[in-house]
Formats: C-alpha cells, structure tokens, sequence
C-alpha cells in the first residue's frame, strides 16, 4: 500500500529525514517509536505532503502512485489520514459543517454523489457513539476551545467518519489520560480491517498496550534503525532510547 | 431584483443619428418647461444626457408629480450646486463627469432572449454556484417565461395578503400617486435633502424605488422583497426608498440582487429612510452583489448610499442587515437615530472586498433618548489588492441618560496586499451611558488551509468554509433563504483570491 524508499526531506536547508525505507501493507498496523526531535513528526508531514519540507530525494509510492508533487488535498482524497499533533481551530466552522464538506469533497473526487444528510447524520452519531463522544460535538465549532484530550478524540472522530486506507496517527496519546487512552485505541482497533493500513507515532510504548502493532520501527537521526515485532517496543520500554543510542555509535 | 437601467445606454447611437431632432428637443425642453408626452417612441423615452433644472422638470414632469415634490426636487438640487462631493472616505476613484450622465429613462423592454442558449454562459456559470433555479436564471437572464411561474402573478398574490391587513407595498412614484399625503408628510425627515452630497443629488433626480407603510399593531405576515417586484417595475440607479412602521408593527424587508450585474454601470446613489414609531420593528436585510469590476480593477459599480433610520417612538427598534460583495466602490452608512426612549438600533454587517474593490462603510448609532441600546457587529474580508474600511460613529448625546452601545469589528485578510482598516468616532456626552468597541484583525493561517487540505478539502472550498464561520455571527440574522445565497456569495466572490 505504502512503499517508502531512501527518503530525504529537509526543512529550511536542515536535513531531517536522512534516508527513510518503509513497506507497509494493507491489513498492517505500523507502530514509529524514537525520542523526541529525531523526525517522526516529520515523516508523516512529508507523507501527507505539507509544502514546507523540501524532499530532496527518494519516493514515496501509495497504491502505485507516487505522491511527491502532489497537493495534500489529493492526497487525502486518495486515502490518506492525517491525526495531528496539535489540531488547529477553525473558529466559526461547525464540525458537522467541516466533516459533510471533507466527506463530500472525497466523494466528488471518486465520482460518487455527495452523502445524502440522514445518513451523514447517522454517521455521526454513530463514530460519536464509538468514541463515546457525550458533547453537542455537532454544533462546536472545529477544536475550539476543546480539551487537549478532546482535540485528539475528535482527529480519531475524524478518523473514523472519513474512513482512511491509510491513517497516520502521530503522537495521538500525548495529553490523553488513562480513560480517553482506553476509548481512543478501542476506536481505532474497531476501524482495524483487512483493506486498510494504520501508521501509529508515539514516543511512549503505553498506547501500544491498546493498539497492539504487526511492526514497530525505532526512528533514530533520520533513519529507521531498528525493526521488529511488537516485542520491539517491550525492549525499548525496558532499556530505553539510551540503549538505541548507544548501539548507533 | 434591481436592475440599473439608467447606465450610458449608447446615447450616442440613438442621438448622434438624430442630432437635429435632438436640439429641437432640448430647444423645446428649455422652452416649455412642463409640457408632456415628448419622446413618445417608447425607445427614445429618456431626458437628455446632463443635469440641469430642466432635467428635474422633466422628470418630475413624466412622473406626474405634484407641484411639492417637484419643489422638494429643486430646492435640493440647488443646493447640491453648492456642495462639493466628499473626500474624506478611504476610497480613491477618477472624477465624476455628472454632465455625462442621463438622469431618467423610462423602463425599456430588454430584449427578450428565446432560451438560455442566447445567454452569457459566464453568467450563467454563475447562476448554477447560486443554485437558482432553472425558472429563476430564465427570468433573471431576460428569457421569456411561462406566465405561470412569473413573478407578476406572484406578486398579486401576496398583494392581496397585504392589502387584507392595510400594508401599502408598491414602487415609490405609486405612493406619490395613491397616499400622496404619507410620503409628504415623511419624505427627507430622515434623510434631509441637503444632508450630503450624493443625498442632495439623489433628492434631486430620484428614479423610483419602494414604498412600504405598515398600519398600527400589524405584523407584516411575510418578508418584503424588493425581488419580486422590481423585476416588474425596473427602477433605476438613484432609488428611493421609504418605509414606515406605525405603532407595534413589525415588518421584515428584503433588498437585494444575487446575480451579477453585468451592465457596466458608473453611479449608484439611493437613500433609504425608515421610520419606526412607537413599539415598531423594523428589519432591513440587504444582499449587495452589483457589478465589482473586473480582475484589473475597471468597471463596476460606485455605490454611494445614504442609508438611516429614526427610531421615533419609545421601545422602537431598527436593524441593518448587509451583505456586501459587489460595486468597486461601497460608501455607505446605515445609521439609526435613536430618539425614543428605550430604542434600539443593531447593524450587522459583512464586507467582502476582492481584487481592487474599495469599500468604506459602518454606521452611526445616534442615541437621543433615555435608556436606549445599540448593537454593531461588523466582518471585514478583505483578499487580492482590496481595501476594506469600517467607519463608525456612536454619539451619545447628554440626554441619552443609562443608554449602551457594543460595538464589535473585525477585519480578516487573505493574503498580503490587502488592507483592513477601521475608523471608530465615539462621543460620548453623558456619564451615565456606556460604549463598548472591540477590533480584531487576523487572517486565515497556512495551519488552518493545510488541516482543510489534509481531510480533502481544497483551498478554496476551504477558504470558503472559514469565511462563512467567520460571518457567520452576521449571517444567521439574515431571513432563511438570504442566508444561504449569502453563503454561496461569499464563496464565489473570494474564488480565485488565494494560491
């Protein structure tokens, strides 16, 4: 599905991804582990195609085609999602608003008719209910003046109404507590199929208890360098990142 | 519906052909000052080009005025003789040859095109981003329709719904005709004809336009619209328009235009006056969308309007709504004049300003009366290399005795050759009343389109959805189905301002 080859991206002049290779298959659930500042972030801007990193060299190939050059809106109307980090707010625009003109958008793009409302709306509840979503969500306005734990509840929300092939979900646990974890990783586990594939970034091996990964890849300076099953994140937890440093020099 | 049909019709074609009969015309008009019925051929009905004495005769003269309108007329083009035009606006267009100008022609048949193929298709294009109707673009675009659907028929139905209840709704040189004494009694009290210089010019030369009088205690049953009746009645480019609510009555009125103008109309300069007595409501809805001109800043619409309210009685209350999209240049004000006690007066607006449109406009919020209250809420949008003022007075005055103003403006910029400005005047001369203003100026962040982009939306589906939220406090006091091709404006007239 997603076949990343000797990617390099810098931003500013500043190289960050030194050299990336990633295979990641339908059905597959891919866990980026690394300490901070070492590209994970990074990596999945390049994927979802944010201008400010400069690719220098490499492709990255999604469903046979390769995605350097192309808008990040095509992107996603391809089959990408992006779980932000920090999620932005759009003052004004109702989440109900902001999911029936992605989820249209989507659908102009593959030919299909816009969603008929009733079932927009049953949508809605029903993701609400998966991710047992209590506020008038509906009528908020895009993240504003939401929790930190909501804002990342809602990109899973997102998630799950739009229905990627490929989600990337980075840092999704950061500024979750235990409970929200709990609901967080039982939505994305319920979203889990043969057809689609879900990248998970996290520093810490917690979420990984709930999501438990097929892979899991240490990223280090710009590069993977060390890949595994998901016994991996077992021994980082133990020895820590330290132990991947040291190996490296 | 308006659509300007006083525009520099090509003079030239019809006079320059008949150059003779032409002189023998203005030798006749400056001869017999009230003689009738020349230009009979239905296509020469119009005064000559220029603005003179004569000029207002003639108009007067074809409308069948009587003697004090005429007199109203004259007395407010002398003094307009000697007033100079204003400056002081942030706006900046070459000057105005009002030599250069034909002041009345009478409705002229457009030609009637026989299907939508004979159409603009650009217009057209148009017309399917607003979602009007087939029907609708058939009538809009001049294309004959089935009697059924016509708006005439539509009108009488609902004019015999108003008449039922006393409401008087019809073009303003109709009033002049049926309640000659209603308009007299309150023509230019609010808008006094020397009160500036386009007022003064309008006064003087004023085409047509809508008269509304709702009767004590009734509550108008449906929303007044200009569109459905101006189709008919093709007023032009200097309105007139005059509304009057007796005691307790409540009464929505809707002006607007949601197709674009193509004609390349120069001047636009209409008063509107309302009058809200004691316990009346009065709600004025606007959706402005004339010609803006073309991507390099030529053409379109100078749109000079004085706008004004007078809440007259105790517990009265007036409110603006607009929608501003279209006209190179807005210079306009919607002002209330709170003189009864407990009054209220609100101004809720949207300016959208793209390319090299020019718009300076607010309010003024004129507080009299004891314990009165007043409302400003104003969205500037401002993309390309557009420039969008907000200009607002709030004076209150030492009787205005516990009265309150909250006034709040905000500007957004899409992109860097924009500019947002905002003038506020506050008097205040009471201790006792307070005024609140609040700015904010942003613009939409590159994190903002990418999260969009990032769930498939393109920018400028994106810069859409932002601008709507952004008005969004403006947009919900527009009736139902202004909202919505409010919303669709907004949109279409921003595409293409990013990337």
């Amino acid at each position: 599905m997603l076949s990343i080859k000797n990617l390099r991206a810098s931003i500013e002049g500043k190289e960050i991804l030194k050299g990336v290779n990633l295979e990641v298959r339908a059905g597959e659930v891919h866990a980026i582990m690394g300490p901070n500042g070492t590209g994970k972030s990074t990596l999945a801007s390049v994927i979802a195609g944010r201008d400010i990193f400069e690719v220098e060299e490499g492709e990255v190939i999604f469903k046979g085609k390769n995605l350097i050059g192309m808008p990040v809106d095509e992107r996603a109307n391809e089959g990408i999602f992006l779980g932000f980090q920090y999620p932005v707010e759009i003052p004004g625009v109702s989440m109900t608003n902001f999911m029936r003109t992605a989820i249209n958008e989507q659908r102009k793009y593959r030919g299909l008719d816009s969603m008929p409302a009733q079932e927009f709306l049953n949508r809605m509840e029903e993701k609400k209910r998966l991710l047992e979503i209590h506020s008038k969500l509906a009528n908020r306005s895009v993240n504003e003046g939401f929790s930190g734990g909501e804002k990342k509840k809602n990109e899973i929300f997102q998630m799950a109404i739009l229905d990627p092939e490929l989600a990337i979900l980075d840092e999704t646990d950061s500024g979750l507590d235990i409970d929200a974890l709990k609901i967080v990783a039982h939505g994305v586990n319920t979203l889990r199929r043969p057809d689609n594939a879900i990248i998970v970034i996290t520093h810490y091996q917690r979420l990984l208890e709930y999501i438990v990964p097929d892979f899991v890849h240490v990223l280090f300076d710009g590069r993977i360098v060390r890949s595994g099953g998901k016994e991996l994140a077992f021994e980082l937890e133990d020895k820590g990142y330290e132990w991947i440093k040291e190996a490296q020099v | 519906m308006y659509r300007l049909n006083l525009i520099q019709l090509s003079v030239e074609n019809i006079f320059g052909t008949m150059e003779k009969e032409n002189n023998d015309i203005l030798h006749e008009l400056t001869q017999s000052e009230y003689k009738y019925g020349f230009y009979t051929d239905i296509e020469m009905d119009m005064a000559p080009k220029g603005l003179t004495e004569d000029t207002i005769r003639f108009i007067s003269a074809r409308k069948n005025e009587p003697e004090w309108l005429l007199e109203y007329r004259l007395k407010a083009f002398r003094h307009w003789l000697t007033m100079v035009e204003p400056e002081w606006a942030h706006i900046s267009y070459p000057p105005i040859d009002y030599q250069d100008i034909i002041y009345y022609a009478a409705p002229k048949r457009k030609k009637e095109l026989k299907s939508l193929d004979e159409v603009d298709p650009e217009l057209l294009e148009t017309f399917k981003k607003l979602g009007i109707s087939l029907e609708e673009q058939k009538r809009l675009s001049g294309v004959a329709v089935d009697a059924v659907i016509d708006s005439v028929s539509v009108k009488t139905t609902f004019s015999e719904t108003l008449e039922k209840q006393g409401i008087i709704f019809c073009s303003f040189s109709e009033a002049v005709q049926k309640v000659p004494e209603l308009v007299r009694q309150y023509l230019g009290t609010v808008v006094p004809s020397d009160d500036n210089y386009f007022a003064a010019l309008n006064s003087a030369v004023f085409s047509d336009g809508s008269f509304c009088y709702i009767p004590k205690g009734v509550r108008c049953p449906i929303e007044l619209s200009t569109y459905f009746r101006i189709n008919a009645a093709n007023t032009g480019q200097f309105e007139r328009t005059l509304i009057i609510g007796d005691e307790g009555s409540y009464v929505s009125y809707m002006e607007g235009c949601t197709a674009p103008m193509r004609d390349e109309n120069q001047l636009h300069a209409a008063i509107v006056e309302i009058i809200a007595l004691k316990d009346a409501e009065v709600k004025y809805s606007t959706v402005q969308n004339w010609y803006p001109g073309n991507k390099k800043g030529e053409g379109g619409v100078y749109n000079f309007v004085t706008k004004r309210g007078i809440c007259k009685g105790t517990h009265s209350k007036i409110s603006w709504t607009q929608v501003e999209t279209g006209s190179a240049i807005t210079w306009k004000y919607p002002s209330v004049i709170l003189m009864g006690d407990h009054s209220v007066g609100e101004f809720y607006s949207v300016a959208v300003t793209n390319n090299f449109q020019q718009a300076d406009t607010g309010t003024k919020m004129i507080h009299l009366g004891k314990n009165t209250r007043s409302t400003i809420i104003s969205k500037g949008i401002s993309a390309g290399q557009s420039n969008n003022s907000y200009r607002g007075l709030v004076k209150m005055t030492k009787r205005a005795a516990n009265s309150r103003n909250f006034s709040q403006c905000d500007s957004l910029l899409l992109g860097d050759r924009c500019g947002a400005h905002t003038f506020p005047y506050i008097k205040a001369e009471n201790k006792t009343s307070i005024v609140e203003h609040e700015a904010t100026t942003s613009k939409i962040s590159d994190e903002q389109l990418y999260y969009c982009n990032q769930r498939g939306i393109s920018t400028e589906s994106a810069i859409g959805l932002i601008v709507n939220g952004y008005a969004r406090e403006v947009l919900k006091k527009l009736p139902m189905e202004f909202a919505v091709e409010a919303q669709k404006l907004l949109s279409l007239s921003l595409e293409g301002s990013v990337g």
